[in-house]
């Protein structure tokens, strides 16, 4: 469904990625992991057009993104969660969600000003999508509250919530239990264990080993720009290369 | 549920329509109780800035941005209608519409090239365009009548009903002003609106969910452009004599204050910061001569202490608290 082809990205002539290539599939989970400064942030930045790589492609269902904006992107079924909170804190818990709904909302300011019956109707709809969403990732209660409010575990889960509302044809999740406790951090494993169950297809950036083994079908492994590995989690597990990435580090900061 | 809590649940679930029906009805009554005109006058003027001030506040309390340049549009709509209508003889109506669709054309004009500048370098393109349209109404005398100002202008009429006496001017003006309020609420409680909030908050996060953050910002700068632009035309159809003076770049920083105040993104806010900006001089006399320093003060305080505006702040201060106050007895 998604397809680096060659993708690198230099940042005044220090490569940040180095010919990246590998595929997600749909339906599946892929996981991206490295050691830091591996790239994977970069590599997400450059699938969602907040930055543009310096040459290679990424097709997405046949449809090339380099050169497209964040927005176009997003229009075409690419949600992302941020690594680093990026919630409306002064909008309510429900109203964050609804954000999540933009692209179905309409974009005619006067449209919206007049407030016709058929929007309203719409945005009735758009509501109980976001309560569903809402009731689905645990949230249901908190509703009402703003977000400034709540815990930092509840808001990874609104940020969560709010990519998966739309339905989107693929969710790239930048780090979802970064900071959180083991017991969120479960948490969040038992629900994007659900979003994979429901077809849900996934690229997923994380430093949590446990939680990508457990849920991941691929995992994609990056070190210093470059895609040194790439399988099944058992396949990437017994990898010599893997091994050194990670090992190698350990004994340098040892 | 008891019959208490339906109630206001009621009140809760319809606290927009409420609260527009609630002024309203104020509105209509208001001159069976107040018949000195100076108190009209000054409420009508009130009037004529929320309608400049709600569409400033959807551009920065919404779409995240900085004007400090809105008294010009403001002042293109009062020279444009009074051209149109004294210089050119055109009725006042159809010349309002006119100049505001001019008006628009000119902030898509401005605002294409300036909107892709930000914070310090967009509040100075705007600080900059403002005084070159205010140096063209000093200078350019032979239409604009120079720093002597613009007499003449004639008074609005709908039929053989002359709108001018200040109660008369009361219900015409206020009725713009509660349309303008409206179409404000409509705008923010759509998923439009929900757009601009995002973008506001976060211009990463409102592309990555699909907001076209750079036209966003220019159809809201549009917007209100318009919104300044027929309040200005209201102006001169209402004092019939408009001079430079109104609109400088002291005024523009009014319409910012006003809009700091009343708190960014709140559209009832700025009925507040319109209310309290106007009337502040009349309550307090130091304040006349000394306007332009406490103004300046009451901006930079604000800012120091509640950054998202006086209400605005105020206002979600106390929400946050109450809310985890609550969390807090529920949990033990």
């Amino acid at each position: 469904m998604l397809h680096l082809d060659e993708v690198s990205k230099k940042f005044g002539g220090l490569p940040a990625l180095d010919r990246v290539c590998f595929s997600v599939p749909r339906g599946r989970v892929t996981a991206l992991i490295g050691p830091n400064g591996a790239g994977k942030s970069t590599l997400i930045n450059c699938v969602t057009g907040v930055l543009e790589p310096t040459s290679g492609s990424i097709r997405f269902a046949a449809q090339q993104l380099v050169g497209r904006p964040p927005h176009a992107i997003a229009r075409l079924g690419i949600a992302r969660t941020f690594q680093n909170l990026k919630l409306f804190p002064r909008l309510s818990v429900l109203d964050n969600v609804l954000t999540g709904l933009t692209c179905e909302a309409g974009r005619s300011l006067t449209m919206a000003m007049l407030r016709l019956p058929y929007l309203r109707h719409r945005e009735r709809q758009l509501k109980l999508r976001a309560l569903e969403a809402l009731d689905r990732f645990g949230l249901a209660d908190k509703a009402r509250l703003p977000v400034a409010v709540l815990a930092y575990g509840d808001k990874k889960r609104v940020e969560l919530a709010r990519a998966c509302v739309a339905e989107p044809q693929l969710v790239l999740l930048d780090e979802p239990v970064a900071g959180l406790n083991a017991d969120e951090t479960a948490a969040i494993g038992e629900q994007l264990k659900r979003l994979r169950g429901a077809g849900q297809t996934l690229l997923l950036v994380e430093h949590d080993m446990e939680l990508v083994m457990g849920i991941a079908d691929q995992v994609v492994v990056l070190d210093s720009g470059r895609c040194i590995a790439r399988g099944t989690p058992d396949e990437v597990r017994s990898n010599p290369l893997v091994l050194e990435a990670y090992l190698g580090q350990m004994e340098a900061t040892a | 549920m008891t019959a208490k809590e339906k109630i206001l649940y009621f009140i809760y679930l319809h606290r927009t329509g409420l609260t527009v029906t609630g002024l309203t009805l104020a509105l209509v009554l208001f001159p069976l109780f107040e018949d000195n005109p100076y108190t009209l006058g000054l409420t009508n003027l009130i009037a004529i800035y929320v309608i400049i001030v709600v569409g400033l506040n959807l551009f920065i309390g919404y779409a995240g941005q900085i004007s400090l340049g809105h008294a010009a549009f403001f002042g293109l709509g009062a020279y444009g209608s009074a051209i149109a209508t004294v210089t050119f003889g055109l009725p006042a109506w159809p010349a309002m519409a006119g100049v505001a669709l001019l008006v628009a054309l000119v902030a898509l004009l401005v605002g294409v090239p300036t909107l892709r500048l930000s914070g310090h370098y967009l509040a100075m393109a705007t600080l900059g365009g403002n005084i070159v349209v205010h140096t063209v109404m000093l200078q350019w005398d032979q239409v604009t009548g120079g720093p002597s100002g613009f007499p003449g202008i004639p008074f609005l009429s709908i039929g053989g009903f002359v709108f001018d006496d200040e109660v008369r001017l009361h219900y015409l003006l206020w009725s713009f002003a509660l349309l303008a309020l409206l179409l404000a609420l409509n705008l923010v409680r759509s998923g439009v609106g929900r757009g601009l909030a995002a973008l506001a908050g976060d211009e990463t996060a409102a592309a990555a969910l699909g907001v076209d953050t750079r036209r966003a910002k220019i159809k809201v700068f549009v917007l209100s452009a318009v919104f300044a632009s027929i309040a200005g035309s209201l102006f001169a159809h209402c004092y019939s004599f408009i001079s430079p003076d109104s609109f400088d770049i002291f005024a523009s920083t009014d319409l910012a204050i006003m809009v700091v105040v009343g708190g960014m993104g709140s559209i009832w806010g700025s009925l507040i910061g319109a209310g309290l900006l106007t009337l502040l001089p009349e309550w307090i006399d130091v304040f006349e001569n000394y306007k332009d320093l406490v103004h300046g003060l009451v901006l930079v305080l604000i800012l120091m202490f509640l950054p998202r505006g006086l209400m605005t702040g105020l206002y979600e201060m106390i929400r946050n608290r109450w809310v985890l106050k609550g969390q807090k007895n529920a949990a033990s």
